[in-house]
């Protein structure tokens, strides 16, 4: 019976995560590409941006702060929703005011974020928290889901307001800015549109790619494996969290046992008493720390989940900027009249793919500087959470032991016994 | 987790960094401090165990365990020599068994140490319940020298010559002590412990001792369920994490800087993963120690329960004597206040002559007579069982209370040492995350 080993036979229900065998398909591949600074990018792009991976954003460059607070119930004839209160404070130029208070409700968020996507197809848009959780049979008004819905808004619009190319977005700062925003929501192309691209954008992966770059196919690979994995350690944690509050409801049953006891002894009933008051005390303990996995590394894990999501959609849409080019490339070696028309037309599309292609690397790395940053301080903060539980523990049983060696030695001192 | 000396200690609660003086804070080392005339002179230990087959009563091939008992004198080993060779003799546990209830039958009045369970109980899904698993096997061998060493720190016990025996001769003990004829008795004490009778006047404190055994069975059973679960579900806890193990390694081939940090975080989730094994065997013990005081309630309850037939009989001769004499008042007053059919057939066909009458009178004054000297017996009885009985309860009641919250502190230090493995293991963990 070694406990070396991880046993797979633990139980039945452990199997289920081992339901992924393709994990172990994976190779070992090298990452993507090492990032050189970006080199000068077609006219599109506004602010040119250069970042290493292991150089910090600069703080004090932080020149816009945004929370989402204040969620509040709204009730029409039609319909009930939340709405989230925004406030801006900012120092940039291009804002009139200071400080902004505006609220929003989840569609704003949508809306922004496609505008935002629409405008910057290879960029890295930061996901919005999910529409509606199905699984664990949430109520969409229930207190945990708008408490966990506005810290993810409240995340997605910092993540933007970090963005050296989207925080400067138009939309966006009619977002945070806009008393009302319905009359700018009907603008612009909008689902319809996306509905179109997504269809092309299908049919071209079906007709497949000449080829797609090095770097991008790494990516693609990359992107993949990633998802798996996350979505994997997000199943774990999930799973920990359940064992614990499992634990938790146990040791509810056992503490007060001892509790039970202590009434129908004499001497025994002090340190009976006692471990009962010690097991009630790391119950609370692990209370506390299933509740910090659910607080800060769940909700880490998942924004991550739907990154990856993001991501692959990312990387789809610059496979059909690519195949939409090679398409009219084809066209202008086949077709012999209009050939300057074309031409045109190709050189136009070839920009676009480069330009494309140079802003989702350069977002790529700032992607995964953010995602090592995010996901080592959830683990880590994490560890400290674990490191901090057993420490409490440990003080609750030595304080007993304490007390108990205390007790010792006024039996030792000649006082009676029974 | 079994630190095996050649003294009588039998379990050292793990290895935790506290005072030598906690650790000597040891049920045998009290035992064996307060000293009975054979511990002085001997040493016991339940060394091995080991399979053997052989054929049963009914001819059949059968597998089953005997133990080793050792016993050597315990006289001071001089520097840098060696320890006398024990005496050895194997045992299997129907031996043990057998011992034991000719204890039961033989002090009445003393409350019998039990023995370990015959089959594992209050089990965790991971403990298996097969009386040859080596776990299984080993904690029994470890609760049999338990018991030897609680009969021989006795005062009364440890001074019977079966149990010498028992320890000292193999072959010739099962002989003698069946002819003590202490079987004979079983069945009658069989009977008294299933017989329906109540006591008139049941003692007072006996009923407490009672009662409060039978709570104390209650809570302990209750208490040792409700652990299994509890350990079943910390079991799942912490087996869990071993798949961050799994997933951070595979992670950490895909990620540059990020790998091996990842990477060496999976290697603290294995070690967390696998560290639950190990605590959790070393909770049994401490379950172990509760089980052994479970089953002391029952040897209680049957101190108990043989006061109530002493009482009862008391009762029953001293009625049996007042209904002779009054038998004998109505002789010789020659009122009938006691239904007879004697009687009334006498009342109804005439008196009896006055030679019946007289050598009635005699018989009865023989049976009143035999029935004084019973009740003075029975009395006597009583007398000599509620000192002698109350005496080992009161002998028994200190060290329970000595045991259970030695039992207690032994936790306590389980539960130390596990919340120390455990800042370790995040320790480490937080420390490899800090490098992702």
């Amino acid at each position: 019976m070694s406990g070396q080993t991880v046993p797979v036979d633990y139980s039945g229900h452990m199997l289920d995560l081992d339901e992924d065998e393709d994990l172990e398909v994976f190779s070992k591949k090298a990452p993507v590409a090492d990032g050189n600074p970006m080199p000068n990018s077609p006219s599109s792009m506004v602010n040119q941006f250069r970042l290493e991976e292991d150089e910090p954003q600069d703080v004090n460059a932080k020149d816009l702060f945004i929370t989402v607070d204040n969620p509040e119930s709204h009730i029409t004839a039609i319909e009930t929703f939340i709405m989230y209160r925004v406030l801006t404070k900012t120092t940039r130029s291009e804002f009139d005011s200071s400080e902004y208070e505006v609220h929003r409700r989840y569609q704003d968020f949508l809306w922004l974020r496609s505008r935002l996507e629409e405008t910057h197809p290879t960029l890295i848009v930061h996901p919005l928290p999910e529409k509606f959780v199905m699984k664990g049979m949430v109520e969409r008004f229930n207190d945990d889901f708008i408490h966990t819905r506005r810290k993810a808004l409240h995340r997605f619009l910092n993540k933007i307001s970090e963005h050296p190319i989207l925080s400067y977005n138009q939309h966006f700062k009619v977002f945070l800015t806009a008393e009302e925003l319905t009359s700018h929501r009907k603008q612009g192309p909008g689902f319809l549109s996306r509905m179109g691209e997504t269809v092309r954008a299908v049919a071209n992966t079906v007709r497949g790619l000449k080829s797609r770059p090095e770097e991008f196919a790494a990516m693609q690979e990359y992107v993949d494996d990633f998802s798996n994995k996350i979505c994997t350690v997000d199943k774990v944690t999930q799973r920990i969290i359940k064992e614990e509050r499992e634990y938790l409801d146990e040791l509810k049953q056992y503490g007060p046992m001892y509790g039970q006891w202590a009434e129908s002894e004499g001497n025994l009933a002090e340190p009976l008493k006692a471990v009962a008051s010690c097991v009630e005390r790391c119950g609370k303990e692990t209370e506390e720390h299933a509740h910090h996995l659910s607080e800060v590394l769940v909700p880490t894990l998942h924004e991550y989940i739907l990154c990856a999501e993001t991501l692959k959609a990312v990387m789809r849409r610059r496979d059909h900027i690519q195949a939409e080019f090679e398409a009219k490339n084809e066209a202008l070696a086949s077709r012999k009249s209009e050939q300057e028309a074309l031409q045109e037309e190709v050189d136009g599309l070839s920009d676009r793919m480069e330009g494309s292609n140079e802003a989702l690397k350069g977002d790529w790395f700032r992607w995964k500087a953010g995602m090592r940053t995010d996901l080592k301080s959830a683990f880590v903060s994490s560890a400290e959470k674990n490191v901090d539980y057993y420490e409490k523990c440990l003080a609750v049983w030595e304080s007993f032991l304490l007390s108990q060696r205390a007790e010792s030695s006024d039996q030792q001192d000649g006082e009676d016994v029974s | 987790m079994m630190a095996e000396s050649g003294s009588s200690e039998v379990a050292v609660i793990g290895n935790v960094d506290l005072t030598s003086t906690e650790l000597e804070n040891n049920i045998i080392n009290t035992m064996v401090e307060r000293g009975t005339a054979l511990l002085r002179r001997m040493e016991i230990n339940v060394a091995e165990a080991e399979k053997r087959t052989g054929k049963n009563t009914v001819n059949m091939q059968e597998t089953y365990t005997v133990y080793l008992i050792e016993t050597r004198p315990a006289e001071t080993i001089a520097e840098g020599g060696t320890p006398a060779a024990p005496d050895t003799l194997w045992r299997r546990y129907s031996e043990f068994e057998l011992f034991r209830n000719y204890l039961l039958v033989t002090y009445p009045h003393i409350i019998i140490p039990p023995l370990p369970e015959k089959r594992a109980e209050f089990v965790w899904h991971k403990l298996s319940a097969d009386n040859l698993d080596p776990d299984f096997v080993e904690r029994r061998r470890v609760g049999l020298e338990n018991f030897l060493l609680r009969v021989a720190s006795h005062p009364v016990l440890s001074d019977d010559e079966m149990f010498l025996r028992f320890l000292t001769d193999e072959k010739r003990w099962k002989e003698a002590v069946l002819e003590t004829g202490f079987q004979d008795k079983v069945d009658s004490r069989l009977k008294s412990l299933s017989a329906m009778f109540r006591v008139k006047n049941p003692d007072k404190q006996f009923t407490a001792l009672k009662h409060y055994s039978d709570d104390l069975n209650t809570i302990i059973s209750q208490l040792l369920r409700v652990r299994a679960k509890v350990a079943d579900r910390l079991y799942g806890v912490y087996k869990v994490h071993g798949n961050y193990g799994r997933v951070f390694s595979e992670w950490s081939a895909i990620e540059k800087e990020m790998g091996d940090g990842l990477q060496s975080a999976g290697h603290h989730m294995d070690t967390y993963a696998a560290s639950i094994d190990d605590i959790l065997e070393e909770e049994e013990h401490y379950a172990d120690q509760l089980k052994e005081y479970l089953f002391y309630t029952d040897a209680v309850r049957s101190v108990c329960r043989k006061q109530d037939l002493i009482q009862y009989e008391l009762e029953m001769a001293v009625q049996d004597l007042s209904t002779k004499k009054q038998q004998k008042e109505e002789l010789t007053s020659g009122t009938v206040r006691i239904f007879s059919l004697k009687g009334m057939t006498t009342k109804l066909f005439g008196q009896e002559s006055q030679e019946q009458r007289e050598s009635k009178l005699e018989a009865l004054d023989l049976s009143i007579h035999e029935g004084e000297e019973a009740v003075n017996e029975k009395n006597r009885e009583c007398k000599e069982f509620l000192q002698t009985a109350w005496g080992d309860i009161e002998r028994f009641r200190e060290q329970k209370d000595n045991d259970l919250r030695e039992a207690l502190i032994s936790y306590a230090i389980m539960q130390i040492s596990m919340c120390k493995k455990g800042i370790q293991v995040w320790s480490n963990a937080k420390e490899c995350f800090n490098k992702m």
